[in-house]
């Protein structure tokens, strides 16, 4: 009956040093046709992701359309099947079977998507939205409505005048609160935001960013933000992913990561924010060319044909990812004394 | 509540709405409503015109009054339009939700399956099953039901592809829910409204199918009133008294006319969403 409210402390198994979720060698492609007689080809939209997330940290995902940020979203929440790779929940492999259940993962993982309008039910009122989840893990109808009643006021949607509206009669920033009550409701310790405020107009994102930098402080969140806007994930990111055509080529502290950034890839992000700042805008494009064919991937280091420092052994030969400093790591040639690159 | 008010501001569907009202409330009432005995045949007065006294839209090749078996004939003519499309909706949508929303090989399998149905143009099909059935009611039933189901399951299958990509499915796949309760609850809410605006539509299509099955001795059999029937015989008269003889067809007309404005009503009255 109450299996949700008996958890909802959830149990701090492994203790903070232990990472809510480890993932090691994501993988995920998917078979297009090439015609009747033409060969089977594959689009590499994630291809042998590996980190984790510690407790209470928010983990930033950046990179460029394409790159693999949302597949690697719903491969973690299992909405799409890998074709490798492992999950680990605090310290519980997530499996069908055995380990933590698919059911009670999905409830301590929950996600808000980029579409608020798209993400809600149309014909279910926000209050049922919100108070659906907690009646599947077994809550009674009047207490998920409660807790869905007391989430909306925490969101800033007065249950009085929005608890019977439907979607289509709030604005995009109102449906948003729904959507992150809504994950709210299951008490999770993980939300993954997939680009949950990039449709969002400016002031209405940094209300919600400050919304979600209060939850996580009052229930004690983990966050995996994801997100193409480099600016948010510097203000909410304790530490910053970069991804590129399916792999992860720099991972670090987002102070380090912003001042030094090591992989030039990271460096052109970088430098293609608005600079807000006339004296140190920039004359010349930062990056040229468009990201590669996911098909065909380039061998080697997958940036080579786009990369300015590009010399034979990165066309040639896929870099190390190594530590350069304490808990910055990245795949790169430059900057590693063990490649036949050039140093600087 | 809202669909009904809108349907209410649209002058067209609101007239369709009353002159549907009129044909099902005349057949719905004929035994209290009806002037004469439908069944009663006289020699005497056969093929009356329009506007003898006592039998106000004359009479049939066997002297039956036209008024009373106009009203009578609808029974059937609309119970034959409505429940082939009835059946074939519960039936289609159920096979439609389930291969759009599991997709891959059996989306396949099941939709070139109804292809080859699909492939016969529904007069023949239904002229074809019912042939091969023998004629009845029953057996027309089942003709048209199978005419329409593949139909059905088209607009059901494309809505529900749809609907299975939007992210409030995922969402709720994300909760935890099992499949039966996401489809009912989260799929079949938002796919059964445009497949029931396009069953609608289907109504028109099954009376007159159904009138031609009668028309070709498939369907109800004499001396029943059924307005394809009544077409029928009063075929042969058709040079002695032309107007007594286009009445059912203008009943089928008029009828399933008022169905598809009706539908078009509805259609336009939904489209509220964003």
């Amino acid at each position: 009956m109450s299996r949700l409210a008996a958890l909802a402390q959830p149990p701090d198994r492994g203790g903070p040093a232990q990472p809510l979720l480890s993932v090691s060698g994501l993988r995920k492609r998917y078979a297009i046709r090439g015609g009747l007689f033409g060969p089977r080809r594959h689009v590499h939209a994630v291809d042998g992701v590996s980190f984790y997330v510690a407790k209470g940290e928010t983990l930033g995902v950046v990179g460029e359309s394409g790159c693999g940020k949302s597949t690697t979203a719903r491969l973690i929440a299992r909405l799409v099947a890998a074709d490798a790779g492992e999950l680990v929940f605090d310290g519980e492999a997530v499996a069908e079977s055995g380990g933590l259940a698919l059911r009670e993962y999905r409830r301590v993982l929950q996600m808000v998507f980029q579409d608020s309008f798209a993400s809600l039910n149309p014909r279910m009122t926000v209050l049922d939205a919100v108070a659906y989840g907690p009646t599947v893990h077994g809550l009674s109808r009047a207490a998920a409505r409660d807790r869905a009643a007391n989430l909306l006021g925490r969101v800033g949607l007065g249950p009085a005048l929005f608890a019977s509206r439907r979607p289509h009669e709030l604005s995009g920033g109102q449906r948003q609160r729904v959507n992150i009550a809504r994950a709210l409701a299951f008490e999770p310790r993980l939300l993954v935001l997939d680009e949950a405020v990039s449709a969002l107009d400016k002031s209405v994102q940094a209300q919600v960013l400050n919304l979600l930098q209060a939850l996580k402080a009052e229930h004690g969140l983990t966050y995996l933000f994801i997100s193409h806007d480099l600016h948010v994930v510097r203000y909410l990111a304790d530490r910053v992913l970069v991804m590129y055509l399916g792999i992860v080529v720099e991972l670090g502290p987002v102070e380090a990561l912003f001042a030094a950034p090591r992989h030039p890839y990271t460096q052109a992000l970088l430098a293609a924010t608005t600079a807000g700042d006339p004296a140190r805008r920039r004359e010349h494009a930062p990056l040229g060319g468009d990201p590669p064919d996911p098909v065909d991937i380039p061998n080697g280091c997958r940036f080579h044909d786009r990369c300015p420092h590009a010399e034979p052994v990165c066309s040639a030969q896929r870099p190390a990812w190594r530590e350069a400093a304490a808990g910055h790591w990245v795949e790169c040639h430059l900057g590693d004394p063990a490649s036949s690159h050039s140093q600087v | 509540m809202l669909l009904l008010r809108r349907l209410g501001r649209n002058p067209v569907a609101l007239f369709a709405a009353a002159l549907l009202a009129l044909v099902v409330g005349a057949a719905l009432f004929a035994p209290w409503l009806a002037p004469a005995d439908p069944y009663k045949a006289s020699m005497l007065r056969r093929l009356a015109p329009i506007g003898t006294a006592g039998f106000l839209l004359g009479t049939d090749e066997l002297g039956r009054d036209m008024v009373s078996r106009l009203m009578y004939g609808g029974r059937l003519s609309l119970l034959m339009g409505a429940l082939p499309v009835l059946f074939a909706f519960v039936i289609g949508t159920a096979i439609g939700l389930v291969a759009g929303y599991v997709g891959g090989f059996v989306n396949s399998a099941v939709m070139r399956v109804l292809d080859v149905f699909y492939a016969f143009p529904s007069v023949l099909l239904a002229v074809a099953v019912s042939g091969a059935l023998g004629p009845g009611m029953s057996n027309s039933l089942i003709a048209l039901t199978l005419v329409f189901v593949p139909q059905v399951v088209r607009v059901a299958e494309s809505v529900t592809t749809q609907v299975r990509r939007l992210d409030y499915v995922d969402a709720a796949r994300m909760s935890g829910a099992g499949t039966a309760s996401i489809l009912r609850v989260h799929v079949l809410g938002n796919v059964i409204g445009p497949v029931f605006v396009y069953a609608t539509g289907l109504v028109s299509v099954s009376m007159i199918l159904a009138s031609g099955l009668s028309f070709l001795g498939l369907g109800v059999k004499p001396p029943e009133p059924e307005w394809g029937l009544m077409l029928n015989t009063l075929r042969s008269a058709i040079y002695i008294n032309p107007w007594v003889a286009a009445l059912p067809g203008a009943m089928i007309f008029v009828t399933s006319m008022a169905f598809n404005l009706l539908a078009d009503g509805v259609r336009s009255a939904m489209e509220i969403r964003r």
